[in-house]
């Protein structure tokens, strides 16, 4: 590496992400960020202070080696880049796509004190990408076969993790999926836009060339019960769900023809491919030129917005109770949306939804809100203004206010413990769960959290189960 | 891959399907259904599992093509092969010794109800079945029915078979002449159900229906099949399909089902001339 001085990696500027022109992207389906070119990760690379003690590292969940890995870049050694952050993190193409840096590696990164941190998550998908083109998917060393058997109910993050690292130590592991595709929210949710699918698929397919088997249309507690895959020679099972329960806003006029929860509309779009109908069978309601509303501020909101954008809508809005400090979205996926035209009605809350004599969508009341004292989270409650309501003409809405937990698994198995918002409880070492031989790891443990800590929570239970086979 | 291993039409536009699918046959219950996507692109879509044969492995669906996906399906046959079958889907029938049990089924609503039928023959109650059709030829699977009912009987719109008028009427007939009715299950059109919610609500007779919403995942993870029970909202794949007939709204499932309605015609629309030959093929070769 040139050797340079603090000050001087000081002064190169944070290097921009070359992106898809914001009118041109809003008008199709394909990635927004086009990925750092060889040079300007180089040039970020060189950003980074190599800091004695990497405070970085500590933002990161899994806690992967950001220092080693960025030295590396800089040296121009990619693939050496890539098995680095590989030791800790099975998806970097993926998480250097969706994880929240600027909340975690990002917001620690001492560069960013005084100006811009290291953009650490554009080199990890520089890298992975990087990796993915010029090697294809490496294929790790596997230990001799130990005859044990793993059911693995999930095929999202956590459960992908769990199962290559299991899939190593030598186990034979089987993956149950209820869909007909596999990648859990990374295909049914997180736009192509945001996350291409084939990056997903590559993944899959790599863990597919392990030897992992995958099962789709398997709803587990339908299809089999756990005690039935325990008894049918499982030795242990890893419950990796997620939060696949819509939450609807409880107000009047939500079961209107148009009003849909964020799931229904991003599976639709995403997973059964309507933005492509009648090429595909699956119909969506029809946005072209139409006004639509999209109620919360997190990444699903975001991602709901400019889907429903994309597919032609006139005017798209989110509407969110705070305001714009505290949307739980990422930086990235606010701004981008801005930049499409997407309007952000913020301090405002619906109070019920308007229909006509079809019973079809034409309106939304808000109450105007404003900010009070800090509620348990912390953050400033939002309280309604008295009299503030008005009416906004939309065609569609889309809930997207978060997800609890689907009933099923709990609902047939009733020798596991659940929490009163149908959380699996787990030992937070091992990830092991009240029944024997049953682990639990991702949103169905957490409730609706991220990519990184579903992936982490797969890895730790793979080790406490490998652990458990061992034992047993 | 599941693989058709029979196919036969049971009446214009209705057709019968036996299908390999040996754990959904081995754990199905009646009142149960199953998700299938025809093939890449295709539509999830739900349909019932009418029957099921856990020596040979098979499920038994009776579908009525009236769009896109239904109708390609049912220009399929015996060897052909379906690419996604997920199940068993949604909660099995409540199946108790209710005493005298009724079963309505109205068109393809007959093979939905012929599960639960025979369930509730076999848990000891006196079961009839009223099945109607609009004509002869849509009245299904009597004489499958009078091989486990007590009484059977046909109903048609133009009197061409049968009890000449509505299944409800038929209903109303048996009620007034003193058959003494613990239960009634009514499965077919929207209106039919509800026309027998509306038969049986003054008898206090106990009467359940079986939803048919628009469904996607049908595991409760979209909430597209939501609809509206004693005012409150459920999810009919996970929550139902079955539901208390007197406690349904169906002017808003009945609305909720329209939501599609003209893209539903485009997707017709488009595959119009291919269905229509595999269609006609199919006819003459089942006939
Ligand atoms: C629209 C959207 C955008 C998001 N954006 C971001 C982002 O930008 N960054 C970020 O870090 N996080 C984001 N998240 C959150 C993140 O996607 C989740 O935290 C993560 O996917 C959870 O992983 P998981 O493996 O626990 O579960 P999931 O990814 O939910 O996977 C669970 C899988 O289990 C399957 N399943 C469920 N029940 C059964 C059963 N009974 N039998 C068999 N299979 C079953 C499901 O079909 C699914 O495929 C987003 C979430 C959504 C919905
Ligand atoms: C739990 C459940 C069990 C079912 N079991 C059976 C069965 O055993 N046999 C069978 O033939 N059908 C059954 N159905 C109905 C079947 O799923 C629909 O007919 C099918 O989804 C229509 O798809 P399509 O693409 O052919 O038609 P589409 O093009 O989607 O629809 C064509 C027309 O049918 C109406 N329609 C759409 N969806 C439905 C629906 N779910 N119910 C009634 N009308 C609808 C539309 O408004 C439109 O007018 C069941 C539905 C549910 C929810
Ligand atoms: S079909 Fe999606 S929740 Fe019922």
């Amino acid at each position: 590496m040139p050797e340079l001085s603090k000050k001087d990696r000081m002064k190169i500027p944070r290097q921009p992400m070359p992106e898809q022109d914001g009118v041109v992207r809003s008008g199709n389906f394909k990635e927004v960020n086009l990925g750092f070119t060889e040079e300007l990760a180089k040039m970020e690379a060189l950003r980074c202070l190599q800091c004695p003690k990497p405070v970085c590292i500590d933002g990161c969940p899994v806690e992967v080696k950001i220092k080693d890995f960025i030295h590396l870049v800089a040296e121009g050694d990619f693939l050496g880049a890539a098995s680095k952050i590989k030791e800790d993190n099975m998806l970097p193409a993926v998480c250097g796509r969706v994880c929240p840096q600027e909340e975690q590696c990002e917001a620690k990164c001492v560069v960013g004190v005084k100006g811009e941190s290291v953009a650490i998550g554009r080199l990890e998908r520089f890298v992975a990408d990087y990796e993915r083109e010029h090697l294809g998917l490496k294929t790790p060393e596997l230990k001799p076969k130990t005859g044990k058997k793993v059911a693995i109910i999930g095929s999202g993050p956590s459960g992908l993790s769990c199962a290559g690292d299991l899939i190593q130590s030598g186990h034979d592991v089987t993956v149950f999926e209820a869909l007909h595709e596999l990648g859990g929210v990374l295909v049914y949710g997180i736009p192509e836009f945001r996350l291409p699918k084939d990056i997903v698929k590559a993944e899959i397919d790599s863990l597919k060339s392990l030897g992992v088997d995958f099962q789709t249309n398997a709803v587990i507690g339908f299809t089999d019960t756990i005690d039935e895959l325990m008894q049918n020679g499982y030795d242990a099972v890893f419950i990796a769900v997620g939060a696949g329960l819509p939450y609807f806003l409880n107000i009047e006029g939500e079961n209107l023809n148009g009003v849909y929860s964020s799931n229904e509309f991003l599976t639709r779009v995403n997973l059964m491919k309507a933005y492509k109908f009648p090429e595909f069978d699956t119909p969506v309601f029809n946005v072209k030129d139409k006004t639509v509303a999209v109620f919360g501020g997190g990444n699903t909101a975001m991602d709901a917005v400019r889907t429903s954008k994309r597919l032609g809508a006139k005017n798209a809005y989110i509407i969110y109770r705070r305001s714009d400090a505290e949307l739980p979205a990422r930086k990235e996926e606010i701004h981008h949306a801005k930049q499409e035209g997407i309007e952000f009605l913020l301090l405002a809350n619906p109070n019920k939804f308007i229909g006509d004599k079809d019973g079809w969508l034409t309106g939304v009341e808000l109450i105007k809100m404003e900010l009070g004292e800090p509620d348990a989270s912390g953050r400033r409650k939002p309280v309604p203004i008295k009299d503030s309501n008005y009416v906004l003409n939309i065609d569609m809405a889309v809930i997207a206010i978060g997800n609890g937990s689907n009933p099923i698994i709990q609902q047939t198995t009733p020798d596991i413990n659940f929490n009163k918002w149908g959380n699996i409880l787990v030992d937070e070492e091992s990830m092991a769960t009240s029944k024997k031989g049953v682990f639990a790891g991702g949103d169905i443990v957490t409730g609706g959290a991220t990519v990184i800590l579903a992936m982490g929570a797969g890895r730790k239970a793979a080790k406490a189960i490998n652990e458990y086979l061992t034992q047993n | 891959m599941y693989k058709i291993v029979n196919a036969e039409f049971l009446a214009e536009n209705i057709k019968r399907f036996v299908i390999e699918a040996p754990k959904i046959a081995a754990k199905r219950k009646a009142g149960q259904f199953v998700i299938i996507r025809l093939n890449d692109g295709g539509e999830r879509i739900p349909l019932t599992i009418a029957d099921s044969e856990t020596a040979n492995g098979t499920i038994t669906i009776i579908v009525q093509g009236i769009g896109k996906t239904t109708k390609e399906l049912n220009s399929l046959n015996t060897g052909d092969f379906i690419l996604d079958v997920v199940g068993p889907l949604g909660k099995a029938s409540h199946i108790e010794k209710f005493g005298t049990a009724v079963s309505i089924g109205g068109g393809v609503g007959t093979a939905i109800a012929y599960p639960t039928a025979v369930a509730l023959k076999q848990a000891g109650n006196h079961t009839i079945s009223i099945i109607g059709g609009r004509t002869r030829e849509l009245v299904i699977l009597e004489n499958e029915l009078k091989q486990v009912c007590d009484e059977v009987y046909p109903t048609t719109d133009d009197g061409s078979y049968g009890f000449h008028g509505f299944v409800t009427q038929k209903l109303k007939q048996l009620i007034d002449n003193g058959t003494r009715i613990d239960f009634v299950l009514a499965i077919g059109p929207i209106p039919m159900m509800k026309a027998v919610a509306e038969t049986t609500r003054p008898y206090g007779i106990k009467t359940v229906v079986s939803l048919n919403p628009v469904m996607v995942d049908g595991t409760g993870m979209c909430g597209g099949c939501r609809a509206t029970v004693d005012n409150k909202t459920v999810f009919v794949c996970v929550d139902g399909p079955e539901f208390d007939a007197h406690l349904v709204d169906f002017a808003t499932l009945e609305r909720r089902n329209r939501t599609y309605k003209e893209s539903e015609q485009e997707a017709l629309h488009e595959h119009l001339c291919h269905f229509d030959k595999a269609f006609e093929q199919g006819l003459k070769l089942n006939n």
